[in-house]
């Protein structure tokens, strides 16, 4: 390779059937300038070790899977770059706070078990037959969730989430902040039903305001923001079940 | 699959230490540590509402105690400590709010943090002007 150099990638390597606990590799990596953190474990899997697992697809920050800790810190590897890592060595282990099933590779499970209980869709709040036309929503309606729709379940923030990592169980900020994204689309109706979830002890009461997720976010959802305005929301809804006999939420 | 998501298969690595990763967390346990000396002031203050209603002698037995070199240095623990505080809640503060609308334009972060400032800036010399004229 023309204007390379060489850096010492560090990697924590759990192979189940191999050893009991997680032991740290090193590997010696010729790179280029243009060279990203996931595509020095490319060459490494390529080139020098074909047995490190990892998980990648789209290279360009939108597909959510190659997020790991990169020197202690959630990044996605795509988007972090060997040359800012300079003179190394360049740690790298899978995300903190979630099981490692093999290398780099986390268990999604209960994220996306977690995901699937908050309703991620819009639940029309009226519905309109097709000659009706489209559901129409202004510019201020859209900025009113439109950062937490930015989301690509890459689930750093919870590599970010103390809480999460002390409480499995905490619905953590990514989701939430997804639940947010449908709670404030004017269009949607599903409320009630997921107040249930944002009340929960493993709901927005299980954060503490570490604000650590939004910080790591790669796409400035703010998952911090979308939480604790839901604890505003969550001690209404608490208050307004105690006026009204039925219970209501808005 | 009804197990809970501590359960789901993988290794789990340890928590201990937690706090003392990344200086993120150090500094998020500052502020969490710092509500103690919030708590301390209040009720060293409280004590001083107790001792006023005992009679004068008590009043001033309190007043004589706060000038102790051991008060004194107390005193700027705290207001260190309370600078600490204030300052890591002004930093989180935009991110505990509902998202606040001023024609149609969502307000930065950065403008929430620094009304925050100014407003603990006017009271705290609001406060000062008031003791002073009251003295």
């Amino acid at each position: 390779m023309p204007n390379s150099r060489h850096i010492e990638i560090q990697v924590l390597r759990y192979r189940p059937e191999q050893e009991s606990e997680p032991v740290w590799q090193s590997y010696d990596v010729e790179f280029t300038d243009d060279m990203s953190v996931l595509q020095g474990l490319q060459h490494i899997k390529d080139d020098l070790d074909g047995s490190l697992s990892f998980r990648w697809s789209c290279r360009m920050a939108i597909c959510g899977s190659c997020g790991m800790m990169i020197n202690d810190k959630p990044h996605l590897s795509c988007q972090t770059f060997l040359r800012d890592l300079m003179p190394g060595p360049v740690r790298i282990e899978a995300l903190a706070h979630l099981p490692i099933e093999r290398d780099l590779v986390v268990s999604v499970d209960g994220f996306v078990k977690k995901l699937e209980g908050i309703k991620p869709y819009i639940i029309p709040k009226e519905p309109r037959t097709l000659e009706q036309g489209e559901y129409l929503q202004t510019p201020a309606q859209l900025e009113r969730f439109e950062q937490y729709a930015s989301c690509i379940n890459c689930m750093l923030c919870y590599a970010a989430c103390p809480q999460f990592g002390l409480d499995p169980d905490f619905t953590g900020p990514g989701v939430l902040a997804l639940l947010h994204r449908y709670n404030a689309d004017s269009r949607d109706g599903g409320r009630d039903e997921r107040m249930q979830i944002v009340n929960a002890e493993e709901g927005v009461w299980s954060c503490t305001a570490v604000g650590y997720c939004s910080e790591v976010c790669p796409k400035h959802v703010d998952p911090a923001n979308a939480v604790n305005q839901n604890k505003v929301n969550s001690a209404k809804d608490y208050f307004l079940r105690l006026l009204t006999p039925k219970g209501v939420s808005q | 699959m009804n197990r809970p998501a501590a359960a789901t298969r993988g290794y789990m690595r340890p928590m201990q230490g937690w706090w003392r990763r990344d200086p993120f967390f150090v500094r998020y346990m500052a502020r969490e540590a710092t509500a103690l000396a919030v708590l301390c002031y209040s009720v060293i203050l409280a004590v001083g509402v107790v001792r006023l209603a005992q009679g004068e002698a008590a009043w001033n037995a309190w007043l004589q105690a706060l000038r102790s070199p051991f008060a004194v240095l107390l005193h700027v623990v705290l207001l260190g400590a309370m600078v600490i505080h204030a300052q890591s809640w002004f930093e989180i503060m935009p991110k505990t709010m509902p998202a606040m609308f001023i024609r149609g334009k969502r307000v930065a972060q950065s403008t929430i943090m620094r009304v925050g400032w100014a407003a603990a800036g006017v009271s705290t010399v609001l406060l000062v002007a008031i003791a002073w004229w009251l003295k």
